[in-house]
């Protein structure tokens, strides 16, 4: 049984709705939504370096090149907000935060 | 054979370590199970055949991402028993959006699999293919401008981060550079003429009151805390 494109596409949607799962049952912990988020973006560049590989283009893995340069810079700035936040509120509890109302 | 042996071998240790990321206790764990994911994924990127991704990914995940994660994981003090309040009141409704939206994402890639290319391995590359010389000569003629902005991204990512998390601690004792470097020599040395014969305590009242004198013709600004030479030290205070 040989290994095709679609296996790796599938096994990027599985790792996807994970992430999407990991939202929901963690919506109260900052830190592992990011954990999350950064799961995700790994479960898309997994597509795109399988269509690349597909259609024979490296255009997708230039793509995947910049994805992880921003999320790299995604989770230094949202590791320093979470540590201001944490310096003013001594908790990253999602809940407690609604001083807007919202 | 091999290949797929690896592979199915890579993705459920992929798929498990997910499972660890979203439901472990600890978020320390949580971040060692996400390292686990990334090296499983590196590794896959490599049956790909995109090797200079996969090395990115496992130097710049890896070795800084999630040594970030890390830290920042360690540095709080978080209750975590109170953050995983209501872990299994969530678990049902997650779990039913995941199989939505695998079975959607799952139905569209089934559905295009009658396509002959997807369902096509993909044929590995000629012997003496470079991947990192392949995204090379494309990163650095095409996409040139887009690679110039990456880099912009990250030093704002650095000026972002480093400005966010700096603070003044009140009530630190500094150097202040510019009130040390302006400082004249009539400020700090003061030339006291001991007379031998009327002994040194009323010289030192006229010398002292001379150069108080000297010290408010030349400059009114720098007054009573200059004349004990601690100019600097105080100047934290007023910050």
């Amino acid at each position: 049984m040989t290994v095709t494109i679609s296996h790796y596409l599938i096994l990027a949607a599985v790792l996807f709705s994970m992430a999407v799962a990991g939202i929901f049952i963690n919506r109260k912990n900052v830190i592992l939504l990011l954990m999350c988020i950064e799961l995700m973006l790994l479960a898309v560049n997994f597509n795109f370096i399988a269509f690349s590989r597909m259609l024979g283009d490296e255009m997708g893995q230039v793509f995947v090149f910049f994805i992880l340069t921003v999320a790299a810079a995604e989770a230094a700035i949202g590791l320093a907000i979470l540590v201001v936040l944490f310096r003013t509120r001594q908790s990253i509890n999602v809940e407690e935060l609604d001083t807007l109302r919202g | 054979m091999i290949t797929s042996l690896l592979f199915y071998a890579f993705s459920l240790i992929l798929v498990l370590s997910a499972l660890g990321v979203i439901t472990s206790r600890n978020p320390v764990h949580s971040a060692l199970f996400l390292v686990l994911a990334f090296v499983q994924s590196a590794m896959l990127w490599l049956l790909l055949e995109a090797e200079f991704l996969a090395v990115v990914l496992v130097l710049v995940y890896v070795g800084a991402v999630m040594v970030l994660f890390l830290f920042v994981v360690m540095m709080l003090d978080i209750n975590v028993e109170e953050l995983r309040t209501g872990f299994t009141r969530y678990v049902p409704i997650g779990a039913a959006v995941a199989f939505v939206v695998v079975l959607e994402i799952g139905h569209v890639i089934w559905f295009r699999s009658q396509d002959v290319l997807a369902v096509a391995t993909p044929e590995p590359y000629p012997a003496g293919y470079s991947n990192t010389q392949a995204l090379g000569s494309v990163l650095y003629t095409e996409h040139v401008y887009a690679f110039e902005l990456a880099a912009m991204i990250l030093l704002l990512a650095i000026v972002a981060a480093i400005t966010l998390t700096m603070r003044r601690r009140p009530g630190l004792k500094v150097q202040n550079i510019a009130r040390q470097v302006a400082v004249r020599r009539e400020d700090r040395v003061r030339l006291v003429k001991v007379d031998p014969a009327s002994g040194a305590a009323s010289s030192e009242k006229e010398s002292r009151s001379a150069s108080n004198k000297s010290l408010s013709e030349s400059k009114k600004t720098r007054s009573a805390s200059n004349e004990s030479g601690t100019a600097a030290q105080d100047s934290s205070a007023g910050e």
